[in-house]
């Protein structure tokens, strides 16, 4: 197997706030082989975006971040702000969700796209590589040309992604890229990631709370509850054969249409997703989970192995599969 | 006795464009609500959904045709729409927005009754309809803020400030969309007990068609400001007729074993409504020479259609079937 091309391990991010610390990430670990789509799957405020912004480091000032993130064996965490700069946008970059928010308003979209390149100084001419980038995200060279608010929202996107890819980085982190598209323009955006990801050979993270999209984007995925990953594996597997009940809830959140089990039977869980600062004891997710025992009250639950590259953080796999 | 609850007989809403153009939101609808349904209005953003639920609401007033409540054309004097908005309620997409932030959950609640001037004891009615809203016990809630619940709970409190009415209709639009994964579920369970219990009637809007899966009796598709294809929900979810639904279908990631029919560009503007069936020029029919074949490409790009039966109580409107 080769190296990784990133390494995370045990990572912690925690919050500083006016009504305390808030461990957002609580000792997350996982690997991305160069050209691999990695989905990172959970629900708000479980910690996936707050792992985008720790790998870059554009958390909010004072927010205590612990592990390491090794990029090719060198810790991001550790890099001088001169090394930093040079490794964001030309090593990693992000699409943000919300493609309205992330782009400037009064600036031609194109400028914003120069401006990036001009900075890295990765171009010889960066209205030549501007119009390479925009034909490489499917957009006509012309609407270098517009303003963000001429452009549809699918459009928007894909600025956000030319961006992204402006100075060739390795790593492209997608933050819940389709989440506010339409289904149709959510189709068209996903299936360019995936065009680019391979023709790019890009290795990507992908950051969605919707489990249906990752198993179709993603080949392998990690589902996060309260700050741990809390089930791993081929992104398939995780979707069809779920071991943790959280993953399973998740799964059926989204049904297949089709699924007669699901026809006039919604499924979902009771109770909310925990507050940061109040974590539960023991298995975090043991007071909505329907096959709990007591001892998952105050048992100390770790990734296990659960069947071939699969991991969940559930008791029950120790004895057999949940389902 | 008719089971019609409420329809929309011909209704075309227009706006006035920026330029002096017009859109034309809604162009001609025709749409039955039967009572004790959930039906769906599914389609894409801009298609109209929003702006057919707000004319059900009767807060747009239609250029042409009418919405007829209960066998009776909805009138748009004051009068009338306060009485016709006790039976009729609507939910929208975000919960915190429609909350008063400064409000408690029970003022939330009470404000229908105060406006309807419902006799009877408030403070029972607000605790029911909060217990029948899954916010149990009630006495929990009560003296709470927006701020100090979770989305869950917020939406709760949505529905149950418009189930304090006893309406006939809730018109729900996005009412999980902005909900986690988790959560949603549980709010898709209480409207249909809503239906079973309470026997109210769900028109729900949505870009969602699993949601339509989990909870809708009958499905109807809008593209452009017209309903382009309606029926029964299993049948028009396992057997599509119309192109739009049929690629709509294939690009859902929970839809399996259906070839992906990407559509190029986006909906076109309700101000440039193409001529003859308003899908053709995104119409893989048409692109792919199909419609050619057929013989109908010519009929596809001038002659406007509206919907005809393609089976018993499914119906279209594309000139290949």
């Amino acid at each position: 197997m080769s190296e990784p091309l990133l390494a995370v391990r045990d990572l912690n991010v925690t919050y500083r706030s006016e009504a305390g610390a808030v461990p957002a990430v609580r000792g997350v670990s996982f690997d991305l082989a160069p050209g691999e789509t990695l989905g990172l799957a959970g629900e708000s405020g479980c910690g996936k975006s707050t792992i985008a912004g720790a790998l870059l480091r554009v958390l909010p000032r004072g927010t205590e971040v612990t592990g390491e993130v090794l990029l090719d064996g060198e810790d991001v965490l550790g890099m001088k702000p001169g090394r930093l700069r040079a490794v964001r946008w030309t090593e990693m970059s992000i699409v943000f969700q919300g493609a309205l928010h992330a782009l400037n308003p009064v600036q031609r979209v194109g400028d914003q796209i120069a401006e990036a390149i001009e900075v890295h100084r990765t171009a010889e001419n960066s209205e030549t590589r501007v119009a390479e980038l925009l034909e490489t995200v499917g957009m006509p060279a012309r609407r270098a040309g517009d303003f963000p608010h001429q452009l549809s929202g699918g459009q928007r996107q894909r600025i956000l992604i030319a961006l992204a890819l402006a100075c060739n980085p390795r790593i492209l982190i997608a933050d819940e890229p389709t989440t506010a598209l339409d289904v149709m323009v959510q189709a068209q955006v996903l299936e360019l990631l995936e065009r680019l990801q391979k023709e790019l050979a890009l290795s990507m993270i992908f950051i969605t709370h919707d489990l249906s999209t990752l198993s179709y984007v993603c080949r392998r995925t990690a589902v996060m509850y309260a700050g741990r990953i809390i089930e791993e594996g081929l992104a398939d597997e995780v979707f069809a054969r779920p071991k943790h009940p959280y993953t399973a809830a998740l799964a059926a959140a989204f049904p297949l249409i089709g699924d007669r089990s699901h026809r006039m039977n919604p499924s979902g869980l009771a109770g909310d997703p925990p507050d940061p600062r109040a974590i539960p004891s023991g298995c975090p997710f043991h007071p909505r989970c329907t096959v709990a025992v007591a001892e998952c009250t105050n048992a100390d639950v770790e990734l296990w192995p659960a069947g071939e590259g699969r991991q969940a953080a559930c008791i029950h796999v120790l004895d057999c599969a949940v389902r | 006795m008719s089971d019609v609850l409420l329809e929309t007989r011909g209704v075309h809403v227009r706006f006035a464009g920026r330029h002096g153009d017009v859109a034309r939101a809604i162009d001609g609808v025709d749409l039955v609500v039967k009572k004790g349904e959930v039906l769906a209005l599914v389609g894409e953003s801009g298609c109209g959904k929003t702006t057919l639920a707000r004319t059900i609401m009767g807060l747009e007033r239609p250029a042409e045709g009418e919405v007829i409540f209960e066998n009776e054309p909805i009138r748009y004097d004051r009068g009338f729409l306060r009485t016709y908005r006790g039976k009729v309620q609507m939910v929208f997409q975000d919960p915190m927005g429609s909350l008063n932030p400064r409000q408690t959950v029970y003022e939330a609640v009470a404000e229908g009754l105060r406006i309807q001037k419902v006799p009877g004891s408030e403070a029972t009615r607000v605790g029911d309809a909060l217990a029948r809203a899954g916010l149990r016990p009630p006495e929990r809630f009560v003296h709470l803020y927006p701020y100090e619940l979770s989305g869950g709970q917020r939406q709760r409190v949505v529905i149950a400030g418009a189930m304090v009415l006893n309406p006939s209709l809730l018109v729900a639009d996005e009412p999980v969309s902005s909900l986690d994964a988790s959560v949603r579920g549980e709010i898709l369970k209480l409207m249909l007990e809503l239906v079973h219990d309470a026997g109210v009637t769900i028109l729900v809007v949505t870009h969602d068609l699993g949601l339509a899966w989990n909870i809708a009796d009958r499905i109807a598709v809008m593209y452009l400001g017209r309903i382009v294809e309606e029926g029964p929900a299993e049948k028009l979810l396992s057997h599509p007729r119309h192109p739009y639904t049929r690629a709509l279908l294939s690009v859902v990631p929970e839809a399996e074993e259906m070839e992906q029919q990407i559509l190029q560009g986006e909906a076109p503007d309700p101000t440039r409504i193409p001529s003859g069936c308003r899908f053709h020029p995104r119409c893989p029919l048409v692109a792919s020479g199909e419609a050619e074949r057929l013989g109908i490409e010519e009929r596809c790009r001038g002659d406007d259609l509206s919907l005809h039966e393609v089976a018993p109580g499914h119906h279209a409107a594309c000139h290949a079937l």
